[in-house]
């Protein structure tokens, strides 16, 4: 009778025990086996994605006559694609401006914006534009307007035979030549093969100069470079070959020539929308496929999605394939041996010190640093006044904790010293490259030359007395997107030590955060506590002994 | 062995089963959830955090859970009325756990079937039972819904006010456990009083009667 009470107890606090976790346990196993729903909604709205076209272009006649120069072949395709050009005309890709930018201050890399690669284009338009989708921006007399000057070539021939030369305003080699900078020879494109090839453009297309920015490859994004070409899964879980395959123009969506994407302070896109809600969307937010709450049911990562980015977890780290300049010191430029221009390499393998240019410092595997972000990117212009006291941020990302379209985003940030005028206080523009003999810093490696000849170039004034100050740069981190088991665990930012949001403000962070007094008073309430009870005990334990005693 | 030798000891069922696995079961969890939740706070690293966040709110809500068959249990048995505070005796008690424990003196108010608190007792439980840990359920429940203030009206809510109230409650709690393990050791042997909380029999001294104050009664007495 005893065993069947006893049993009949257990059974019954199991049960009651079984009742108590049901609603927040929820059948655990069962979950497992089945995907996140945001990795399904992601799936259905980009499988079966084949394209067609009606057109081949090896049979069109007007792409088989004999072409002597880029713009030929734009007029070519211009007889057909009529409206191309002055679609061009007003994207950011053809007017290196940010057509949201005001009037008295336009930014972008032809107007007011200075980094610090090589600062600014002004002065340096031959070298610097020749990823311009255009033909002869080799200075301030190019035409904007002229339709025969969009270079359609770049961005749509498929060969890979296309090379505009380094230092050729836009234009491929008129004959076959050697560009000192990189040692390669550049020939004159096969004008017929490779004007009948164009088709849609791929990573190939955007990656010759998105890969190469900043003046070669790995130099600037630290999430774009030539190991994006052909990635694998590890490396980008969208454009691995092993995994999605996506080109870049799969979330980049195009309409009218203008590809999707933030331009300077223009967010991206400024509603969440996704898919299901509206199957137009450009595809260029991680929601737009993904949903806002792409986890499984419960998983706590859903609720961080109203204030963390995708990228902040999902992007670990930047540069996992090759390493990405980090800093750039021009300071230290103009050094010589033996009387020569030299470069030395650094251990892994990339220029560490170039007589040209200065030091740089190079990583691989980069934590990204974090900043709220609501999709915009503000920044100095060479115009605007700095204070040459502290570090010059160059730019900046734009967003507040209390912004509802805000996120914790994670940055590549570039460090440099460059050169500022120290009466006037603003950014100097440098002007670099040039023919020997000319004004160029790499030519005569006279700085105060240079830089006048540049600001001269630019249209800015320089008081003749300069100097060079720290400056940061910023590029968010959104591609690499790595496989979710390598994604960012909890305890990388929910630490006391040293996490990744340890310099983030605005938010209460449980395990970063604490609260000071109440941690203080009831350490205090606790050891006094048991100071109390061992006291007591003591003197219960001395007491009885005196009695036995 | 403190126990008045001229006092006969009897044997008396205090908790019932019931009581019993509630009482093992709620400090189990409050134990993880101490456990766990300083980790969460970033107190020390053993779980790691996840596992730590896991654990703690798959427990904390089970607590809840359970709790609500607890207030049930009270009301239904009227057991409530053991928690019922009163300041008779209350001195006498305190000045016992002060200073009569170390002569030797038997506890002023013993304990009975109808009367297992004392006053002391019946302050601090209610605290407890009525106070505290709804408060710490209340602020933890908040603090894990943090996502839906907005959709809840509670969008004026600081995360860090929650969060404080929360950590204050947990040291609250921490405080009491040290003091009530200890007090466990006060009956009149060692074990007698974990004993009872084990079996639901302790050996109490015999009294003449339960004084008529103590007893929980069922029928109101006139005003």
């Amino acid at each position: 009778m005893k065993r069947v009470k006893i049993t009949v107890s257990i059974l019954l606090a199991l049960w009651m025990l079984g009742f108590c976790v049901l609603p927040s346990g929820a059948t655990p196993g069962a979950a497992e086996s089945e995907q996140a729903p945001g990795r399904g909604m992601a799936q259905q709205a980009t499988k079966g994605a084949k394209r067609w076209i009606t057109a081949d272009h090896s049979k069109h006649e007007a792409l088989k006559q004999p072409f002597a120069s880029g713009p030929e072949v734009t007029k070519a395709c211009l007889s057909c694609h009529s409206e191309a050009a002055a679609q061009i005309h007003k994207t950011i890709h053809w007017t290196w401006v940010d057509s949201a930018s005001p009037n008295d201050k336009p930014m972008g890399k032809g107007a007011l914006t200075v980094n610090n690669y090589c600062v600014s284009i002004h002065g340096n338009e031959p070298r610097c534009t020749s990823c311009h989708i255009g033909y002869g921006w080799k200075d301030k007399s190019f035409d904007f307007t002229d339709a025969s000057k969009v270079d359609c070539l770049v961005c749509h021939e498929q060969t890979g035979t296309y090379k505009k030369h380094p230092a050729g305003a836009g234009n491929p080699a008129k004959e076959p030549v050697v560009f000192p900078g990189d040692g390669q020879k550049y020939l004159p494109p096969e004008w017929n093969q490779v004007a009948q090839s164009v088709g849609r453009p791929t990573r190939e297309n955007c990656g010759v100069c998105h890969f190469y920015g900043g003046g070669g490859d790995m130099v600037k994004h630290g999430d774009l470079d030539s190991s994006m070409t052909k990635p694998n899964k590890a490396l980008d879980v969208h454009m691995g070959i092993d995994g999605k395959n996506f080109d870049c123009t799969r979330c980049h969506t195009t309409a009218a020539h203008q590809v999707a994407g933030r331009i300077y302070s223009t967010p991206a896109a400024t509603e969440r929308k996704t898919l299901a809600q509206d199957d137009l969307t450009p595809r260029i937010t991680c929601e737009s496929c993904h949903t806002a709450t792409p986890h499984k049911p419960g998983v706590k990562a859903n609720d961080h999605t109203d204030k963390v980015a995708c990228q902040t977890c999902h992007i670990p780290e930047f540069a996992r394939a090759l390493p990405t300049k980090m800093r750039w010191d021009w300071s230290t430029a103009g050094q010589k041996k033996d009387g020569k221009p030299y470069k030395e390499k650094g251990p892994l393998g990339t220029p560490v010190y170039d007589t040209q240019k200065g030091n740089f410092v190079w990583e691989k595997n980069v934590k990204p640093q974090y900043y709220w972000y609501n999709g915009s990117i503000d920044a100095v212009s060479l115009k605007d006044p700095i204070d040459p006291t502290q570090p010059v941020a160059l730019n900046w990302p734009v967003g507040r904790p209390d912004d509802p379209n805000a996120r914790i985003a994670p940055f590549k940030v570039h460090t440099g010293k460059q050169p500022y005028d120290t009466v006037n206080k603003t950014m100097l523009v440098p002007h670099l490259f040039g023919p020997p003999g000319s004004d160029a810093y790499w030519a005569k490696y006279d700085w105060k030359v240079a830089l006048e000849s540049g600001q001269k170039k630019a249209g800015l004034a320089f008081s003749g007395q300069f100097d060079f100050v720290e400056t940061s740069y910023v590029f968010p981190t959104t591609h690499m997107v790595a496989p979710k088991e390598k994604s960012v665990s909890c305890n990388e930012c929910h630490t006391k030590e040293d996490g990744r949001l340890a310099a983030i403000q605005g938010v209460y962070l449980p395990g970063r955060d604490g609260n000071r007094i109440i941690e203080f008073m009831g350490w205090a309430a606790v050891l006094g506590s048991f100071a109390g009870v061992v006291l007591h005990a003591l003197g219960r334990a001395v007491s009885r002994r005196r009695k036995e005693g | 062995m403190n126990a008045n030798e001229t006092c006969k000891m009897v044997n008396i069922y205090l908790y019932t089963r019931y009581e019993r696995f509630w009482h093992w079961l709620q400090s189990a969890m409050i134990l993880i959830l101490l456990a766990t939740g300083f980790e969460t706070n970033g107190v020390y690293t053993l779980l790691g955090f996840k596992n730590a966040f896991d654990v703690h709110n798959f427990v904390g809500i089970t607590w809840l859970i359970a709790f609500a068959f607890f207030v049930f249990w009270v009301f239904t048995t009227g057991e409530w009325r053991q928690y019922i505070p009163t300041t008779k005796k209350m001195l006498l008690v305190v000045r016992y756990y002060m200073y009569g424990i170390f002569r030797g003196e038997p506890h002023p108010v013993p304990k009975r079937r109808d009367a297992k608190h004392n006053p002391l007792q019946r302050l601090v439980y209610l605290s407890l039972a009525a106070f505290l840990l709804p408060l710490q359920m209340l602020s933890g429940l908040l603090y894990w819904s943090y996502n839906s203030w907005g959709a809840w009206g509670l969008g004026w809510m600081s995360l860090k006010v929650v969060a404080a109230v929360h950590l204050a409650g947990g040291f609250a709690i921490l405080s009491f456990l040290i003091v009530h393990i200890y007090m466990i050791t006060t009956g009149h042997s060692l074990s007698a009083h974990t004993r009872a909380m084990v079996c639901g029999w302790e050996e109490v001294e015999e009294r003449e009667a339960v004084e008529e104050w103590e007893i929980k009664s069922r029928v109101k007495t006139p005003a």
